[in-house]
């Protein structure tokens, strides 16, 4: 084996290596998801935001639009203190848009989505989201229906 | 009684001086890196017998763990309805762990027990000797390269052994089993994590590649210079690399993760 053989094979090898990490940032991983720009961070404030975490989607119509940068406590009000950070490009969201927790599926992960309002007027960096809708807790909700269908078969009798 | 007490602080003795010669050869090989970027083609050599070499190994044990896990990743989903998380369950596993470890130990058996045959070999034909009455430090000469083309090798071949699976879980979950190819993808997209999964598994292969070529290269330098004494090198660095590998990959994790 001469020498330029073994140095084409290295290489190949080391090509063959790299592209498998590319495959694995690109294809596999969330890579692609992330987005270099900085875009604008906007607040918003939620009752209850549980199963929310740092880097969950923010979505509106369906599309991705940014992600959630950072989650608080209020002492205060007791209310949970959501920073998004949305993509530059959209910066056309009117200043009433209004955010809600959803959950991807029935047990899939929480993501925020938003409903964008009438407002001429845009969202700008650090303003304040003041519609929001808390997340749904599955084990309340069923704790509710419970109790209406406790109730009801109460007055029945 | 006092002789097995002897024969613990014999054994403790002597574990304790060959860490403390493998500690200061693993100095000396380091403090060689430097001076291997104007003799670069040795590392490329010895990358040529390390890396190239193990390839086959890797690229079939990645396919058919990957196919593996796809298969029992999806009986056990299924049961759940959950099956298009499979493309979840075989990324994570092998990003995170199967793909450094996996890798780790068959380089270890592979490339491993190859470096510390060829320089205990070397000790024992005393050419390591010879280097050195010719002024050649045969440290820098003959261990560095191959330690640094371990270290550059493993991080690669685990990354194309996670790859692979990936590729060959996809096969069997889509191919035969009928799962979603989208679904696939976009799932294993949505719960990878470039920093938390990818980024760590790297790591965890850059560690086992310097640990894995340490004790092959340290084992081959310190064997004795005998065909017994190159044959029991051989398996230590074998049971030794491969101990290290998954006491380390528990220790990593847990850090980690």
């Amino acid at each position: 084996m001469n020498t330029r053989n073994t140095e084409i094979l290295v290489g190949l090898f080391v090509a063959a290596g790299l592209a498998a990490l590319f495959m694995l940032a690109m294809k596999v991983s969330n890579l692609n998801v992330y987005t270099n720009d900085e875009g604008y961070e906007v607040i918003a404030r939620f009752d209850d935001i549980s199963g929310l975490k740092v880097r969950s989607p923010v979505s509106m119509a369906g599309v991705r639009v940014g992600q959630v940068s950072d989650i608080n406590f209020d002492g205060e009000t007791f209310e949970a203190i959501v920073k998004m950070r949305i993509e530059s490009k959209y910066n056309t969201l009117p200043k009433d848009t209004s955010a809600a927790i959803y959950t991807a599926g029935l047990l899939g992960e929480k993501y925020i989505g938003l409903e964008a309002g009438g407002d001429e007027k845009g969202l700008k960096d650090q303003d304040r989201i003041k519609l929001t809708q808390s997340s749904i807790v599955l084990e309340k909700l069923i704790g509710r229906f419970v109790d209406k269908f406790v109730e009801g078969s109460d007055d029945k009798k | 009684m006092l002789n097995s007490i002897q024969q613990l602080g014999h054994s403790g003795l002597t574990f304790f001086q060959r860490l403390g010669r493998a500690c200061v050869l693993f100095a000396q090989i380091v403090g060689g890196i430097p001076g291997m970027v104007w003799r670069f083609p040795l590392v490329i050599q010895q990358m040529y017998s390390v890396g190239v070499l193990s390839l086959l190994i890797i690229l079939v044990s990645g396919l058919f763990v990957g196919m593996v896990l796809g298969l029992q990743g999806y009986n056990t989903l299924v049961d759940f309805g959950a099956e298009e998380s499979l493309g979840v369950m075989v990324a994570l596993s092998l990003v995170r762990e199967l793909g450094p470890v996996v890798a780790a130990l068959l380089f270890a058996g592979r490339a491993g027990s190859a470096l510390t045959a060829e320089i205990g070999l070397m000790k024992a034909t005393e050419q390591l000797s010879a280097m050195e009455m010719m002024a050649i430090d045969p440290i820098r000469r003959v261990l560095t390269p191959r330690f640094l083309a371990g270290f550059i090798s493993m991080p690669l071949l685990a990354a194309i052994f996670s790859a692979v699976g990936v590729i060959g879980g996809n096969f069997v979950g889509v191919g035969l089993l009928g799962v979603d190819d989208g679904a696939y993808w976009s799932q294993m997209q949505a719960a990878v994590d470039i920093y938390d999964d990818i980024n760590n598994g790297v790591i965890k292969s850059i560690v086992f590649g310097v640990v894995v070529t340490w004790i092959a290269v340290f084992e081959g330098y310190d064997a004795v210079p005998t065909s017994e004494g190159v044959s029991r090198a051989t398996t230590r660095t074998v049971v030794h690399s491969s101990l290290a590998i998954l006491g380390l990959d528990f220790i990593l994790t847990a850090i980690m993760f």
